[in-house]
């Protein structure tokens, strides 16, 4: 719009990226610092590394179990929910279902709902109400597996439903016409073709349900806790330990960077709602 | 040509899922909001109480701070996230050498999960670990303790805020700068308006549906704040920092006052239900009616 010096922008684009990467990099900082170093003056250029703390960190059999669990959890939430939305939008995008824009929208509203609200019934049904003889879904991987859908599902039916409205109706009715069953038509053409934005919706879901702490720190107590809880369990208990809460940080960050490299553009558009094509 | 039946098995599992942990969570919160039931108190037993737990409510102070912080964060994370996304957004709208790769770096903060965002500030500003109290005081003679202080804690959980959400108000508003045509501009220019004209008369009103989208969006989630500002303030100084979200988790939920917890979940999903319908009917929805 108006002649400026591109220079200038670059500049003032390094000081923001500064700023953006500072907070994360000196968690990496406090990460590699053994103990008796880190009430020293703060050092911003690391002269050694001290890899310790991770090594405690993947050591640990509780950690280590919680990370199991979250990998689980996030893999079978993602799955589910997935799966589940895939039907659900091939249901709302070709057949004539009374009512299905009202089920669209009531669906969205599931998440806008915060999940603060549902700790305390979720609680109670999971630990007094859902119960079948000795089994509760209380500090189950399935109950969290489960859970997330609350919250995950409407999202994934949401992402998903401008690919399957995308792909032709004419291919389905083409296929029907040469005597494809509705499950051949969807494993045959539906399928192959909302596998991209499929592969999007699973990725988006697995970074979300990854990252959740609240719903996970309150409806666990020992054998389905996530490492995000681990994270939280880390600093109420030895406050002081500040390079091994780094450490664990770092752990549960990796898997949503390496995430984030794969598919930078759609989480933008995955958590604007669609607002922001490219 | 096929049958709905088809259709409806399609669509059934996740309308079971969706009932089962989405309406009857809210029938039941709904239901005890109405009843005393303290399992651990003088009567374990849940009694049908009428709206005592909501009369409760309107003179508990605490819940009533709870609504007030909540609120005063959401205004000042959400006004500076949008002011400064804005600008971010013109910044991203010239043309300069390594756009594409500053782009990925702003966007990077969006993917760190809420809990590890909560960590690396709280690494960021407690005393002694921090370098932001480190250089505060050797620099400018300032203590700064978020253990402390109730101004600063909120401060810093402000600027957090700011720091993790600011890009997603960047690109949403990067894309609406984007989609704008470019001929009022041209005119405009030629007509010799200034800058600010430009601005208020032009851009403003044309931007003005995604900015409200925007609002919409980050003031949803700035309102349900929990796991970041529980790790870095805990909620506090006492009440300082905490908002509503971490005050039925930590202060409701192990009371075991379970209606009465109840009543604070109904009342916070009925205001943020209210909020959002009232931002959306009041101010998205007419907008999007007369751009369209």
């Amino acid at each position: 719009m108006r002649p400026s010096n591109p220079w200038l922008n670059v500049l003032l684009w390094i000081l923001l990226s500064f700023a953006t990467l500072f907070p994360i990099y000196w968690l990496f900082v406090i990460s590699v610092k053994p103990a008796v170093d880190l009430f020293t003056t703060p050092e911003i250029i690391l002269r050694s590394l001290y890899w310790k703390n991770y090594v405690e960190v993947f050591n640990d059999p509780t950690l280590r179990r919680y990370m199991t669990n979250s990998l689980i959890i996030s893999t079978g939430n993602a799955l589910l929910c997935s799966v589940l939305a895939f039907m659900a939008c091939y249901a709302l995008s070709r057949f004539d279902l009374a009512g299905k824009e009202n089920i669209f929208f009531w669906t969205i509203t599931n998440r806008m709902a915060p999940a603060a609200v549902f700790l305390l019934p979720f609680f109670l049904l999971y630990t007094k109400v859902f119960a079948i003889g000795d089994f509760k879904l209380y500090d189950t991987r399935i109950g969290l597996i489960l859970l997330y859908c609350t919250f995950n599902l409407p999202f994934a039916i949401w992402t998903l439903r401008p690919t399957i409205d995308g792909i032709p109706k004419e291919l389905d009715e083409a296929a029907t016409v040469d005597g494809c069953s509705t499950w051949q038509t969807i494993r045959e053409v539906v399928w192959p073709l909302a596998r991209p934005g499929m592969a999007v919706t699973f990725i988006l879901i697995w970074v979300f349900a990854w990252n959740e702490f609240l719903l996970a720190a309150t409806l666990t107590s020992f054998n389905a806790r996530t490492i995000t809880t681990g994270l939280s369990e880390y600093v109420t208990t030895t406050g002081t330990a500040w390079g091994k809460m780094a450490a664990i940080s770092i752990f549960t960050l990796i898997p949503a960077l390496i995430i984030f490299s794969m598919v930078q553009r759609s989480i933008v558009a995955g958590l604007t709602f669609g607002a922001v094509k490219e | 040509m096929r049958s709905n039946k088809v259709g409806w098995w399609l669509l059934a599992p996740t309308l079971v899922i969706l009932g089962i942990f989405g309406i009857l969570p809210f029938i039941y919160v709904l239901y005890l909001s109405f009843h005393q039931w303290n399992p651990f108190g003088a009567n374990p037993n849940q009694v049908f109480i009428g709206a005592n737990n909501f009369r409760r409510l309107v003179f508990d102070a605490e819940f009533l701070t709870a609504i007030w912080v909540t609120l005063k964060f959401a205004f000042f994370a959400v006004f500076s996230e949008i002011v400064i996304g804005y600008l971010l957004a013109q910044l991203f709208m010239r043309e300069f050498p390594g756009k594409g790769f500053f782009r990925t770096i702003h966007t990077l903060p969006l993917i760190v999960a809420p809990i590890v965002v909560g960590s690396i500030w709280r690494l960021m500003t407690t005393p002694s670990v921090g370098i932001i109290p480190y250089y505060a005081k050797s620099l400018f003679g300032m203590d700064i303790n978020i253990g402390r202080d109730a101004g600063t804690a909120f401060f810093f959980t402000v600027v957090m805020d700011i720091w993790h959400w600011t890009p997603l108000v960047t690109l949403t508003l990067l894309a609406a700068l984007l989609s704008l045509p470019k001929d009022p501009f041209e005119q405009a220019q030629i007509d010799g308006a200034s800058r600010a004209q430009i601005f208020w008369h032009i851009t403003l009103p044309m931007i003005r549906p995604a900015i409200l989208a925007t609002v919409f969006i980050r003031l949803m989630d700035a309102l349900r704040t929990v796991d970041e500002v529980w790790m870095l303030t805990g909620g506090g100084p006492g009440a300082a920092t905490r908002y509503i979200g971490l005050h039925i988790w930590k202060v409701v939920f192990p009371k075991t006052d379970y209606g009465y917890g109840a009543a604070i979940s109904v009342i916070v999903l009925y205001l943020t239900l209210v909020m959002c319908w009232m931002l959306y009917v009041g101010l998205v929805a007419p907008r999007n009616k007369g751009n369209s």
